[in-house]
């Protein structure tokens, strides 16, 4: 296992937002983490990143207890939710990449850009384009140091259709040809089920964790999970 | 009250100094602000004339007081809003406050204070010695050495706190890092504008550069390159119509501003900078 989540709770003053989540990802899965607005999908991936420390059980990154070393993020490349980029601000492309960058290597930029086929529009500015584009340039950023692991957090929230294929694309080929782990969470059951052999059901507690195709083919399943979305859903209304 | 003018020999000083600080005003304003931060350096300022006012209250020289205060109270001040969210403009006004308010009540304690003294820490000084000239030039380097080296982590930080922490940037370092260096820096350009028109350097050449670069780095030099010439023609007209040098300095920053917007606005120049609203 490359990835060890042993009974994670996390309390937000009194109301528990994850109890008592255990998993593993092992070398190679793409995981599909699946769940309810509210369900702690975003916790549980600041409690990975190191974002937030107040959490009880364990969080191990290639057999290492995060709590004692940092030094597990250099190989994880995180691209978060739609980006709020500043429209001003004076970046280009090329250099919103290589600002993550632990070495001064160029060619690894270029190489991060091609891989999202950005590469023609690397010294235009991070702020004159879509959000769609600007995602793929998230991407290259998480990719240039080399990454063993991608932790995306609902990466396709608000992108076009044309943009979410291609995002979709660009993941399938990243962890069957550069063979990169991938952890994504999405309220998209049709991609997750086309994308992860693995998904991960979570509605504060973990009600499903496994093989993708036996999570799709359980109809029990299925149904307990749209009803858990709709009471959620209601929830929130 | 009497307001300083540059006079022949005091030139070349003033010119080689009034350049380094140009150059390290802009880098450090750039940073601050794209974090939002415009009128910290003005808030260090006021701090830092706290430490002047102390120290010319206890009898040491007060530009040391000055820095110690202003980095002390920046740092500490940010630990607070981390600790307790107060929001960065709260935090400002704060430290403004504070500082100006500790160095009149300092101030009016002092016995036998030549007010000329104030006056320069207020208002900039266009007569600066041999020996500040290569202390401002030693810090400039310095500081100028320490942005070559973090500016992708203090970049990285400043586009995107969250993102920065997830790829194991240390945000927390790299914030008291840059107010270390701004009060520094605040600090060593006081002698040449003063504590009232200190924010005018950090802010004015990089907001009026953002109206033209489109990378970082381009937007970096063209904002150095407005400040050294606001400063280098700021010496010269005070030179020679005989008025407050720091205020032609000010002025003629202001200036390229007002310029570059009049450009930007008609459409005279068209680049990839900050672009007018359409409706």
């Amino acid at each position: 296992m490359i990835v060890d989540i042993e009974k994670l709770s996390v309390d937000y003053a009194g109301i528990k937002a994850l109890e008592d989540v255990s998993f593993g990802i092992a070398e190679g899965d793409f995981l599909g983490i699946i769940g309810p607005n509210g369900a702690g999908k975003s916790t549980l991936f600041r409690c990975m990143l190191g974002l937030h420390t107040q959490y009880d059980g364990t969080i191990k990154f290639f057999d290492q207890d995060i709590r004692d070393s940092k030094r597990y993020l250099s190989q994880i490349g995180f691209v978060p939710q739609k980006p709020v980029v500043d429209r001003n601000f004076p970046a280009t492309i090329r250099e919103i990449v290589s600002m993550s960058q632990n070495s001064n290597d160029s060619k690894k930029v270029e190489e991060a850009l091609q891989k999202v086929w950005m590469h023609e529009l690397a010294d235009r500015r991070i702020g004159d384009l879509s959000v769609g584009q600007q995602q793929r340039v998230f991407i290259a950023k998480a990719l240039v140091n080399s990454p063993k692991i991608l932790v995306l957090d609902e990466p396709v929230t608000g992108i076009d259709v044309y943009n979410k294929d291609l995002f979709f694309q660009i993941l399938g080929e990243l962890n069957t040809r550069e063979k990169i782990s991938i952890i994504w969470s999405s309220h998209d059951l049709d991609a997750v089920e086309r994308l992860a052999n693995k998904v991960a059901c979570l509605n504060k507690t973990l009600f499903f964790h496994g093989i993708s195709e036996e999570f799709f083919s359980d109809d029990e399943m299925l149904k307990k999970y749209s009803e858990t979305s709709m009471q959620m859903h209601m929830h929130h209304h | 009250m009497t307001f300083e003018s540059v006079t022949y020999e005091s030139i070349p000083h003033a010119m080689i100094s009034g350049i380094a600080i140009s150059l390290l005003c802009s880098a450090v304003g750039l940073f601050l602000v794209l974090r939002k931060f415009s009128l910290f350096g003005d808030a260090l300022a006021h701090s830092a004339f706290g430490g002047v006012a102390f120290g010319l209250f206890i009898g040491i020289y007060p530009l040391w007081i000055a820095c110690s205060v202003a980095i002390l109270s920046a740092l500490g001040l940010t630990k607070i809003r981390q600790k307790f969210d107060i929001s960065s403009d709260a935090i400002v006004a704060i430290l403004l406050s504070t500082g100006l308010g500790a160095g009149v009540i300092l101030v009016s304690l002092t016995e036998d204070l030549d007010i000329h003294d104030i006056e320069e820490f207020l208002f900039g000084s266009a007569i600066i010695d041999t020996q500040n000239v290569i202390t401002i030039l030693v810090m400039a380097g310095a500081i100028l050495a320490i942005l070559f080296f973090t500016y992708k982590k203090l970049l990285y930080s400043t586009f995107s706190e969250e993102q920065a922490k997830a790829s194991g940037v240390p945000v927390d370092k790299m914030g008291y890092l840059l107010i270390a260096i701004a009060g520094v820096t605040v600090v060593i350009s006081m002698q040449l504008v003063g504590v009232l028109l200190i924010s005018a350097l950090f802010v004015l050449p990089n907001v009026s550069s953002m109206l033209y670069g489109r990378s970082f780095k381009q937007t970096m030099i063209i904002s150095m390159c407005f400040a050294v010439s606001a400063t280098v023609s700021g010496i010269f007209i005070s030179y020679q119509f005989d008025i407050a040098q720091s205020g032609c300095i000010v002025l003629v920053a202001a200036a390229i501003f007002i310029g570059s917007l009049v450009a930007k606005g008609s459409g005279l120049v068209k680049t990839t900078g900050i672009v007018a609203k359409t409706r």
